[in-house]
């Protein structure tokens, strides 16, 4: 990849420290929001391809609740939080009271669709704002945007600026868990941090690893 | 030979070539545009799935041509010229092009329309007729086309398939 660089597996372990302070936070404020537990998996950091990336996603043509946002400042880049519809719905009926919320399309969702948004400005804002302490990086979110589609339609969004630069992208992935009813834990949701290649640099050197 | 249908897939930034009874595919297009080039008497037809509007954007020293629509369509009608099809037999179904968000930045907002304006100069740069399209919108598409029927299936997740 022409990053004028080689991304090494000590690269790699700095990613998924930032991965874990990062998603760490999130679920702190996420089960703070949703008064119950919220687990997190050790992240996955790797550099995959544009197909891959859509696996990892759940599956290129899988119909997910994606929330997406642009990073700017210091470090550019995108994240998303991608959902099930399932535990999309779970969420909305939660924050809104409404236990009869059913997922229709993104124009009819209404309350839950800003219930969604909220989330993903709640969880990105922690995420954000930790991994920009540990960085000492100034990172500015923009406000979110949430769209019901397939994995690949959303996903490939976020990848186009790094297209310019790649055909590969170095994906920083969190997994979100709840506990459910009995104790079990299902999947909450996703979080993918995706630099721009032109940050890797910037990431690296503001965490001694360059 | 088998009589069942083998489906070639294409994948983001890339391209293929399908012959009847061969279909050919390409799943989960947001902003990007899948171009279907064929040729519907030898029933032979080309797909790319374009990501970018202009090669002049890659930033990279090796190009991936199916990544640009330019480079793309130029490289499938050269696969096709490959496979014995004349250029001027070639027409061209399209679809994609979506606008998923309502935001980004000021570039990659418009990135949908600015694919379909620029798939749509490089076809008519090598006068290749549009023969049918399902553009812009706010929905993802996946699309299959049949080499020998010339029909392209459009889904989305509202609604459903349609064929064009």
């Amino acid at each position: 990849m022409n990053t004028n660089y080689d991304i090494t597996e000590m690269h790699l372990d700095v990613l998924k420290e930032i991965g874990n302070i990062g998603a760490a936070h999130a679920a702190t404020s996420l089960s703070q929001l949703l008064g119950h537990k919220i687990d997190m998996r050790v992240p996955n950091v790797a550099l995959v391809t544009f197909d891959e990336m859509f696996e990892l996603a759940g599956g290129n043509e899988e119909i997910v609740a994606g929330i997406f946002l642009r990073i700017e400042g210091d470090l550019t880049g995108s994240m998303f939080f991608v959902q099930t519809i399932e535990s999309a719905t779970q969420f909305i009926r939660k924050l809104t009271g409404d236990t009869e919320f059913e997922f229709t399309a993104v124009e009819e969702l209404g309350l839950g669709a800003s219930a969604l948004q909220e989330l993903g400005n709640i969880l990105s804002g922690s995420y954000l704002s930790a991994l920009s302490d540990f960085t000492s990086l100034k990172i500015y979110p923009t406000v979110p945007s949430l769209c019901v589609d397939m994995v690949g339609a959303i996903v490939s969004f976020g990848l186009i600026e790094i297209s310019q630069y790649s055909d590969e992208v170095i994906v920083i992935e969190t997994e979100i868990l709840q506990e459910g009813e009995q104790g079990i834990s299902s999947v909450a949701g996703h979080f993918f941090l995706l630099p721009d290649p032109p940050s890797y640099r910037t990431i690296f050197s503001s965490l001694g690893v360059l | 030979m088998y009589t069942t249908k083998t489906v070639i897939r294409v994948g983001i930034a890339d391209m293929n070539i399908a012959k009847a009874p061969q279909t050919i595919r390409t799943s989960g297009l947001g902003s990007c545009v899948g171009v279907v080039l064929y040729d519907s008497t030898k029933k032979i037809a080309g797909m790319v799935h374009v990501m970018l509007p202009d090669s002049q954007l890659g930033k990279t020293a090796q190009l991936n041509v199916a990544k640009f629509a330019d480079t793309g369509i130029h490289a499938m009608i050269e696969m096709l010229k490959a496979q014995g099809v004349r250029p001027f037999s070639i027409k061209a179904k399209i679809a994609g092009g979506a606008q998923m968000f309502q935001f980004g930045s000021n570039d990659t907002i418009r990135i949908g329309p600015r694919n379909i304006e620029a798939v749509k100069q490089e076809l008519k740069r090598y006068s290749i007729q549009i023969t049918a399209e399902d553009t812009g919108g706010s929905s993802g598409r996946t699309i299959e086309f049949d080499p020998e029927t010339s029909i392209l299936h459009v889904r989305t997740v509202n609604a459903g398939t349609r064929e064009i």
